[in-house]
């Protein structure tokens, strides 16, 4: 597995934190172009292959990741994402956290809600993304930029 | 410039996706598709995508799409071979491919769009 450093933290955030003591072996990856999407896409497939996932679980991540690292280069203006092997002492588990220093969010809430976009898509990213993993958190300023975090458990 | 296959057979187009693709390669696709609509006069489109193991917001968005572009030139799309995995991740997404005919396989499909292997 390739380790891709990219130029230091984006935007300060509380979540660079998080899981501190549980996580490993973070990577992080550039999200610039539909090409890092596609490769991010295959690094979350072999980390959920790595931890045996399901199949249906596996989906979902990735199909998670792919929207929110869309997110982060349409709305964001590129940013990067760190990705995480966790083990909470019970389940493993993997994390990711997409960071850019763009306009941020100004209504979470809104954005949250099933077609809301501001960028002609059918605005399902966020919402979606967050029905699709374990644990969801979000941190965005205006004018400093956008935090997501999402964790998939192994069952 | 990369790009996906698009076979004809008679009048219907196949396509089958095997690439895990871009936002770009996908939107060409959707572009190829219809030029190729009108330019062979196709009746039918079979989109196959069995071999992708992941269908996001923007991929499904460009599958109804094509199928609502093929519509108003006179062709009628059929989506077949998805995976379940995809199925239940595409639903729980908020995505329903309203409006796109789907069937489990290439042969179903053909039979959809009235068409018999002989």
């Amino acid at each position: 597995m390739t380790d891709v450093q990219t130029d230091a933290v984006l935007f300060e955030t509380g979540l660079l934190d998080y899981r501190r003591q549980q996580r490993t072996g973070r990577v992080t990856l550039p999200l610039r172009s539909d090409e890092d999407v596609v490769g991010l896409r295959k690094q979350v497939r072999e980390r959920a292959v790595a931890i045996a996932l399901s199949l249906v679980d596996q989906t979902k991540l990735v199909t998670a990741a792919s929207e929110l690292g869309r997110n982060t280069i349409k709305y964001g203006g590129g940013g990067e994402v760190h990705l995480d092997a966790l083990d909470d002492g019970v389940r493993r588990g993997i994390g990711l956290l997409f960071v850019d220093a763009g306009q941020g969010i100004p209504d979470i809430d809104n954005a949250l809600r099933d077609g809301f976009t501001t960028g002609g898509g059918l605005g399902l990213g966020l919402g979606g993304s967050k029905r699709l993993v374990d644990e969801f958190d979000i941190d965005s300023r205006p004018r400093e930029g956008t935090a997501v975090l999402i964790v998939k458990w192994k069952r | 410039m990369e790009r996906i296959p698009i076979l004809r057979m008679g009048d219907l187009l196949l396509v089958t996706i095997q690439v895990d693709m871009h936002d770009r390669l996908a939107m060409q696709l959707q572009d190829d598709l219809t030029e190729r609509i009108v330019k062979d006069s196709a009746k039918g489109v079979l989109i196959d995508i069995s071999a992708l193991d992941l269908v996001d917001s923007f991929i499904g968005r460009m599958i109804s799409n094509t199928a609502a572009m093929a519509r108003v030139l006179d062709a009628r799309t059929v989506v077949v071979g998805m995976q379940p995995a995809v199925a239940i991740t595409l639903v729980e997404l908020g995505l329903t491919l309203h409006g796109v005919k789907t069937a489990l396989n290439v042969e179903k499909g053909m039979a959809l769009l009235g068409k018999s292997y002989k």
